[in-house]
């Protein structure tokens, strides 16, 4: 075996976050010996099935990834500020925008958002958890793995190069003859199993288990949105399977599904990843507009205006997501006719957009809006996101296409509509729900600060690329001259990235003193809110509610505070549940070291891996464990505690 | 509302920018594909503005009116349903200004795709671009010469370039003179241009093709006919030829300056099929054009329609490199019809 192949070339800012990545680990585990926390993290995270637990691991991992991601795109910004920078190199910076791209969109936009789904869902439907508890763990395991094998790409190996979209041949062993792309097929091919898991789980949850009496017309809008989010991922998650297990059959045992010669097409590459790539976009954004018509209602305490078409536009945007794929390549040479079909699909998702748009700004007409963090984030969104879209259908024109393709203005484009689309969302969501699952609010104060560096800094960031792809800046360029002229908007454009990058810190800060210092909340629903989540005790316990409530309204909760609707009836008896176990976290464990094998084609190890998986697979399928009871005198006394006394 | 402040500012540089503006260089067009292009974005950035005073307007408006102040204090808002008549309004308005905009989408779309129409009746002059590594390869078949690295092509006269890479997928552009599109490895594809103001141009590979790529530029330089006539003359006069093996030194190395021959490696490495027919039913309609008499003289240079046989990249044996593709009707097809 040649251990050249897990050396990555020198420099300085590689060895740097080698030894930062060695120290913080030394750290973690050193502390965690001291502190005897062993047992407790064991015990208490690695184990659970709690879906608010495993929604909490998901956040954290997304925050940690938001912040890896954020180094990559500080240091393009940086990279690229002046004419001829000498900070990073072709190769480093080529590596930088690849893992910004799929860290960002992969292990940080949906992760956030399948762990708000993991908090959040079973609240709001009057669940006491998720169908498949278990599996839930998995999926979680699963994602985690898959974003870690990424990450150590960076410091052994080396990381993906082609951008995020490896399109072939420069992804083939050919051009890329480093495991860089290796990590590639394997990293999202772990955590996208474990997405795919988690689409059949909530689709299944959303269906089976809502409490009695909310139908689908009742449900919140964020549950819905949920729910179209995982059958688009069910739908799309297969197509990026097959991809890349072709892509790692072609770079690991020398098929040619992609190559150059031999009947292998690179453009099936290009097919097969926009299959999946341009629906992966609404599976981060259409959760976002759930989250926002949450927040809208309650800061305007008003219900969502034109309920329906809202729940039509989502439906329809989610068809149409699948029938745009090939806007990606307009300049592919694939003539009039196909071009203008994908152009007037791309352009029709500006039509359901549009109309939640207008419902959103008619639900805050004749409302009580009241401007707190998560609001103002919500209302952030609504300018910024409009710009996002418009310059969307402008994409959309292939023949307009044929000038921004490929250039900054995609770049500023996509990161209008991203960005508020779905990070603004997670951010107001996080600021939400934070109480609910913690039992105490973020500093209001801190949170507008972070709030304002972000939005402004966030303009100044990207509002230049529009120009820059005018001017004819194609992205991924790591250099550029000085007679081109971009050097001005591109130092405006770092100014503005170290502006986000002050706001994103003012968050965490706030995080971290709002721990420490805020009041705990002695109300379970601080923010006044409409849907069952706000009806459980804060902390939630691990059974959720004591009594499965009977829903009669779309705001069953608001109904219940407002026109006395009794939502909770029944006595409270024993509550089953499931018990932890470490199978999931061990099975992650494993598929972590297939993966990694596999990126350096030790056969083996791989297969010993592999064996260890079936094993595994096995031993889950013929575990016997039926849970627990809790019962009815320990619901009762908790839920007194929890209440104070009120049941 | 205090967040406003910063986008307004950068709307009003939009608009004020976009008469003159030069730097903008796709805005700057020096063709009539480009102008099709420019037009088109104009329009697009037009209509679209209209959208956002829109919704702007509405978004100030229901903010000042409706937030929490101390006059309201105790209010709570009524149940609202919606409204149909309000909702389809939303829906339609959009509707009416997509079926314009895909109205404009297909007709520019249309007009690039196809040589512009003060061209028509022309001939155009065909020049091969073709990618490898982080050049560009210029071949003219007709006046058998070619360049590495910048091309030359008379004013006023329609240019057609057809594209293929040796390698990774480029993306052909000359901002001020026409769209991008993509060279690849497997198929031809075509992008029609002409200029109509002499000088030098920028060209670029806009599509992402490994660590070279930030440098992968040409120069595109429009000339008088004499000045292309005394030009091609004297490469033909003065140049070398382009042998197989200098060829594949070219395609071997990574960066190259300009290089010029008076020949082309046309020859010895035919470009991959055209495809395009496939794609759409338009490109029928491009061969009754320009006709016949080119796929005559593709058919004369290029005889065999298998892939070269011949580039770098092709060189480790491979039993079925000289069998027929069974996996490529597409192929088989185009030769079938002529």
């Amino acid at each position: 075996m040649d251990l050249d192949k897990f050396k990555v070339h020198g420099e300085p800012l590689i060895y740097g976050a080698m030894i930062s990545i060695a120290l913080a680990t030394i750290g973690i585990l050193v502390g965690l010996t001291y502190f005897k926390k062993w047992g407790y993290l064991w015990r208490e995270w690695l184990t659970t099935v709690d879906h608010k637990k495993i929604g909490v691991m998901y956040i954290l991992a997304a925050l940690l990834m938001l912040f890896r991601g954020g180094v990559d795109a500080m240091m393009m910004r940086l990279q690229t500020a002046a004419p001829e920078m000498k900070f990073l190199d072709a190769q480093h910076y080529n590596e930088v925008f690849t893992t910004h791209g799929l860290i960002m969109i992969l292990f940080m936009a949906m992760p956030f958002i399948i762990g708000l789904m993991n908090v959040i869902i079973p609240l709001q439907i009057g669940a006491r958890d998720v169908a498949f508890p278990r599996l839930n763990a998995v999926s979680f395991w699963l994602f985690f793995m898959g974003a870690m094998l990424l990450n150590i790409s960076f410091v052994i190996g080396g990381s993906p190069d082609a951008g995020w979209s490896a399109y072939f041949p420069l992804a083939s062993l050919e051009f890329s003859p480093t495991v860089g792309n290796n990590y590639y097929s394997l990293a999202l091919q772990i955590s996208g199993i474990g997405t795919l898991i988690t689409g059949v789980n909530f689709i299944v949850t959303i269906l089976k288990m809502r409490a009695p009496g909310m139908t689908l017309m009742k449900m919140p809008m964020f549950t819905w949105s949920v729910l179209i989010t995982n059958i688009i991922i069910v739908f799309a998650f297969p197509v990026l399977t097959v991809a890349l297990a072709l892509m790692m059959f072609d770079r690991l045992f020398g098929s040619q599904f992609f190559t150059m010669a031999n009947g292998g097409m690179d453009m099936l590459w290009a097919n097969l990843f926009w299959v999946w790539g341009h629906p992966e976009v609404y599976i981060v954004i259409l959760p976002a507009f759930g989250i926002y018509s949450e927040i809208i209602a309650t800061f305007s305490k008003k219900n969502l205006y034109g309920y329906t078409s809202m729940v039509v536009s989502m439906l329809l945007i989610s068809l149409l997501s699948f029938l745009v794929w090939a806007h990606h390549f307009y300049t592919m040479g694939q003539g009039v006719m196909v071009n203008s079909f994908f152009s007037i699909t791309t352009m029709a998702i500006a039509v359901p957009t549009g109309v939640k748009i207008f419902n959103w700004l008619f639900t805050l007409r004749k409302g009580r809006i009241t401007f707190t963090t998560p609001m103002l984030y919500t209302l952030a969104f609504i300018p910024i996101f409009t710009i996002g879209g418009v310059t969307g259908v402008m994409l959309a024109m292939a023949s307009a296409d044929y000038q921004y393709h490929n250039t900054m203005f995609l770049v500023a484009h996509f990161h209008y509509v991203l960005i508020p689309g779905a990070v603004f969302a997670v951010i107001a969501g996080f600021h939400y729900w934070f109480p609910k699952v913690f039992g105490f609010r973020l500093n209001e104060r801190l949170g507008k600060h972070a709030f304002w560096w972000i939005i402004i800094s966030f303009n100044v960031t990207f509002f230049p690329l529009f120009f820059l792809g005018l001017m004819g800046m194609t992205r991924r360029m790591y250099t550029y001259s000085e007679e081109t002229g971009f050097g001005p908007l591109n130092m405006l454009s770092f100014a503005g990235a170290v502006g986000l990058a002050i706001g994103f810190v003012i968050l965490v800060y706030n995080i971290y003193w709002s721990t420490r210092y805020m009041p705990r909340d002695t109300t379970s629903d601080p923010w006044d809110g409409r849907t069952l989540e706000w009806a459980t005790p804060s902390p939630i316990p691990a059974y959720n509610f004591a009594i499965v409530p009977k829903v009669q309204t779309r705001d069953a909760f608001w109904s219940a505070k407002q026109d006395n609707i009794p939502l909770f009836e029944d006595k409270i008896t024993k509550i089953h549940l499931p018990n932890n176990t470490g199978k999931p976290f061990i099975l992650g464990v494993i598929f972590f070291f297939l993966g990694f094998f596999l990126v350096f084609s030790m056969w083996i190890p791989a297969i010993v891996a592999g064996i260890g998986i079936i094993i595994m697979l096995a031993a889950m399928s013929f575990d016997r464990d039926h849970g627990f009871y809790v019962s009815a005198e320990e619901v009762i006394a908790t839920e007194k505690k929890l209440r104070g006394e009120t049941v | 509302m205090k967040k406003k402040g910063p986008l307004y500012a950068l709307f009003l540089s939009l608009i004020l920018l976009l008469p003159g503006c030069s730097s903008l260089t796709v805005l700057n067009p020096k063709g009539p594909a480009a102008r099709t292009l420019s037009d088109t974005i104009i329009l697009s950035i037009l209509v679209m503005i209209g959208v956002l005073a829109v919704v702007y307007i509405l978004y100030i408006f229901v903010l000042v009116k409706y937030r929490a102040k101390k006059s309201n204090e105790g209010y709570i808002p009524e149940h609202e349903e919606g409204n149909k008549v309000l909702e389809a309004i939303w829906i339609i308005i959009p509707i009416i200004i997509v079926t314009f905009l895909s109205v404009v989408t297909v007709k520019s779309t249309h007009a690039v795709e196809n040589v512009a129409k003060e061209y028509k009746d022309q001939k155009p002059l065909v020049i091969y671009a073709s990618s490898s590594n982080w050049k560009w390869h210029f071949s003219y078949p007709e006046e058998g010469i070619e360049t590495v690295n910048y091309v030359n092509f008379p004013i006023h006269r329609a240019v057609e370039f057809r594209l293929y890479s040796f390698g990774t997928i480029t993306s052909f552009w000359i901002p001020q003179l026409a769209g991008q599109k993509y060279a690849m490895s497997d198929m031809l594809t075509k992008l029609n241009l002409s200029a109509d103001t002499a000088g030098s141009f920028i060209g670029k590979n806009s599509n992402f093709s490994g660590k070279g790529f930030a440098h992968m530029e040409f120069e595109a330089l429009v000339m008088s006919d004499k000045e292309y006539a005394e030009w091609v003359k004297e490469v033909k006069d003065t140049a070398p030829k382009l042998t197989e093996d200098e060829f594949k030194g070219l395609l071997a190395a990574e960066h190259l300056g300009r290089k010029t021959y008076s020949s082309t490696h046309l020859e010895f490495s035919p470009p991959p099929g055209d495809h395009s027919e496939h794609m759409s039913g338009d490109g029928t309609e491009m061969d009754i054009d320009n006709g016949n008499m080119d796929h005559q003289d593709n058919k004369d240079i290029h005889p065999s329609p298998e892939p070269s046989s011949q580039t770098e990249f092709d060189s480790e044996p491979n039993p079925e490199v000289n069998e027929p593709l069974p996996s490529s009707p597409v192929e088989e097809h185009t030769h079938e019809g002529h």
